[in-house]
């Protein structure tokens, strides 16, 4: 699904002299340092502005669609008791889905986890001679590396999302679930495909971007061997799958060659037709605050002479149901509303999360699938709960980053210095004398007060902030002491 | 969450319950002004105040950045020196919010549990429990951008977050409404996060301080001549950020208006 405002992109902003911020990749066993990116991405204050403008404006149209349906709130309550109810009944709807789908003629396929997904689908292309795969934006490829695995067994696979082709041209991973360059400016755009495309570096204009793009891809789609989809829902009724998108790329990916493979995971799967329409209301509304996506196909069988797959994927997602804190991330529907109205989000750029989910929805799914290499990111959240508020499916987002906080520093995955300073904070704020020793100076007092002192030295509050003054009267206590202690002893005294 | 306390079923909360005033650690050390006019608002509306004078901190400084283990003997020296009064009042939204819904790292006594159903925030103390309708001894003849603090908007429901569908409404600025003289004025964001967030002030000080830029920024193009709120963390923070930039902006808490302790 991708922005039409992104596709017209006459109001897309450039950045002549600024190149694009692009964080480190984080090697294998280190942990991702949304810090460092997040200063990075800051350093660029064109791309800085512009991103959190541009990002502000979809919550913003988001609030306005929403408050045009009065019953809002109810729909969300209703979208989250349908998942709720598929999810604890998921091992008979996900049966009856396959089952339907199979009596239509699709070939039902289950995947454990990422790698059996990517054999699976190998298999599949193997057996068919296929050499060229066009594809249309999914997640879950992205969550198996489905891309480079392809790409190392020598496929040609071809984003046809705007921003996805955008984003695998320049070699880089989308930066958000729904709009995947939106970090990038057009100029960044124009620079990529003059180099890639052989388009005019020197035309940076949205429509001669977005024609060249179109031009170049339209015989890659036509030549194709094989399309692939993920899907938005499955629907256990009726054994079809539905897929939304503002392009129709997901069209042209499944209908355009003979076979078409759709990736879906098993959290996707509703039990009836009926159900769908709540989402309908709900995602594009949520996601880009239009009332509903340009295209909402719904794929039942293989066309005539055509094939059709469905690769079911768990991928950690049985795991995710079976924990009593975080199974209810599982009835997320992708429309990355928690990334549009974060405002860490917005001002540190998708990318810095260095994760395949990005934004609040990042920070309580990636710690599960690495918990040491993502045990940064549940930090990167003021727990001011928009997140939560803007969910159409109603998950308690910033409730799940402050459990995941207690469960990193339990199961000992951050720092040592940042374990032992919490033991030493609890130590001074549980002892009435030591705590009235380590307030005397503001310096000890930043050291040893509230959060945002614990481990980190003064440089850190005051690197860009000043720091507040011990006042010259001393503390409430002292005042408390002098003018109403000494009452309240005399009057004792007098008793 | 199930075992969520619910203050406003309390019976001890009415006019004339004995209050047991909780200071918190930043208020003593940096803002004691702050502590002063609320020990005297809620004296002058005629309720019975202590303060415990060994008291610390709500442990939220622990528990925020991830420390449960680490923060419950902070917890259950707040318990020992709150326990025995019929309601605690705080002039801090985030820490009220820590007594009442995080009290958790420590074994859920009848103690406990009548601290974590009986703290107030003060505003909610004010609009909801004592119901006042005037302050006649205020007036403020300035421009307030008033900052609803993330833990107080979405956490204690002082009002209606942007983000919902639903009826407005605001219990801060319900109160400062009373006050003579004063004008209210909206940001354009009027609840995004000022980007203290506690422990992520010093995790992520760059987008914590960006955040604090833009607030304050916004507040200015509004008109504001003072930032109100009723968490003096956000406005430290903020304070810090104006301060740095060159903003000319002043921050008060809303105890402080409430109480008619300024000009």
């Amino acid at each position: 699904m991708n922005s039409p405002e992104q596709q017209s992109g006459s109001n897309s902003p450039r950045a002549e002299s600024e190149t694009q911020p692009r964080p480190a990749r984080t090697p294998p066993n280190r942990r991702v340092d949304h810090r460092a990116a997040a200063r990075q991405f800051l350093d660029s204050p064109v791309h800085a502005e512009s991103h959190d403008t541009r990002v502000w404006a979809l919550r913003q149209r988001r609030d306005r669609t929403a408050g045009a349906v009065p019953e809002w709130e109810e729909l969300r309550e209703t979208a989250s008791q349908i998942k709720n109810h598929a999810l604890t009944h998921l091992d008979q709807y996900l049966e009856q889905f396959a089952d339907t789908a199979a009596a239509s003629g699709i070939h039902v396929h289950w995947a454990a986890d990422a790698a059996e997904h990517n054999r699976i689908v190998h298999e599949i292309f193997e057996r068919h001679g296929v050499q060229k795969v066009i594809k249309s934006k999914s997640m879950l490829m992205e969550e198996c590396g489905f891309r480079t695995y392809m790409d190392r067994a020598g496929y040609d696979m071809i984003e046809t999302d705007l921003g996805e082709r955008i984003q695998q041209l320049d070699e880089e991973d989308p930066s958000h679930v729904v709009v995947p360059a939106v970090h990038k400016m057009r100029s960044d755009v124009s620079r990529v495909f003059s180099k890639t495309l052989d388009a005019d570096a020197a035309n940076d204009d949205a429509h001669y971007l977005t024609e060249t793009q179109r031009q170049a891809t339209r015989p890659l789609i036509l030549d194709a061997d094989a399309g692939m989809t993920g899907a938005n829902f499955a629907i256990a009724e009726t054994g079809s799958f539905v897929v939304c998108t503002n392009e129709g790329n997901a069209d042209l990916s499944a209908n355009v060659p003979d076979l078409h493979v759709a990736s879906i995971g098993i959290e996707k799967v509703i039990p009836r037709v009926a159900d769908l329409g709540v989402f309908i209301r709900l995602l594009s509304r949520s996601a880009l605050g239009s009332p509903i996506t340009q295209y909402t196909s719904h794929f039942r069988a293989p066309k005539s002479g055509g094939e059709m797959h469905v690769v079911l994927v768990d991928n950690g997602r049985s795991e995710r149901l079976g924990s009593d804190k975080f199974w209810s991330a599982l009835k997320c529907i992708r429309c990355g509303a928690c990334m549009n109205t974060c405002p860490v989000f917005r001002r540190s750029g998708g990318l810095s999360y260095g994760a395949t989910y990005t934004g609040p929805l990042g920070l309580i799914l990636d710690p599960s699938i690495d918990a040491r290499r993502y045990s940064n990111l549940p930090f990167a959240s003021t727990l001011n709960g928009s997140c939560t508020n803007v969910c159409p499916v109603k998950i308690n987002i910033h409730e799940q980053i402050f459990e995941w906080r207690r469960i990193l520093v339990q199961d000992q995955q951050v720092p040592w210095i940042k374990r032992s300073s919490l033991a030493a904070a609890g130590r001074v704020l549980s002892s009435p004398k030591t705590f009235r020793a380590a307030i005397r100076t503001t310096q000890s007092a930043l050291y040893y007060l509230p959060d945002w002192a614990i481990y980190n030295r003064l440089n850190s509050w005051g690197k860009e902030r000043d720091m507040p003054t011990i006042p010259g009267e001393g503390t409430f206590h002292d005042w408390y002491r002098n003018n109403r202690m000494h009452d309240r002893n005399t009057n004792k005294d007098t008793d | 969450m199930p075992d969520q306390p619910n203050p406003e079923g309390s019976q001890n909360a009415r006019v004339g319950s004995r209050i047991g005033l909780f200071i918190p650690c930043f208020i003593d050390a940096f803002y004691p002004e702050v502590g002063i006019a609320t020990l005297h608002l809620l004296e002058r509306l005629g309720c019975p105040v202590d303060y415990p004078f060994d008291q610390t901190c709500c442990s939220q400084p622990m528990v925020n950045a991830g420390g449960h283990a680490e923060s419950a003997a902070t917890q259950q020296l707040f318990v020992d020196n709150f326990s025995d009064y019929e309601v605690i009042v705080a002039p801090s939204g985030s820490c009220v919010h820590q007594v009442r819904d995080n009290l958790t790292a420590i074994e859920q006594t009848p103690a406990v549990q009548h601290v974590r159903n009986n703290t107030y925030e003060l505003v909610e103390y004010l609009h909801d429990v004592l119901k006042i309708d005037a302050f006649p001894w205020a007036h403020f003849p300035y421009r307030v951008g008033y900052h609803d603090s993330c833990n107080t908007l979405r956490n204690l429901g002082h009002g209606k977050p942007s983000e919902l569908n639903g009826t407005d409404f605001s219990k801060p600025r319900a109160l400062l409404e009373k006050v003579a003289g004063i004008k209210l004025v909206t940001p354009e964001r009027p609840d995004e996060c000022c980007g203290f967030g506690g422990t992520f002030s010093v995790t992520e000080p760059e987008v914590s301080s960006r955040m604090g830029r833009d607030k304050v920024a916004d507040h200015q193009r509004a008109g504001a001549d003072y930032i109100v709120s009723a968490d003096s963390s956000c406005l430290m923070h903020q304070a810090g950020c104006a301060s740095r930039s060159g903003i000319p902006m002043r921050f008060l808490h809303i105890a402080q208006i409430l109480n008619g302790s300024v000009p």
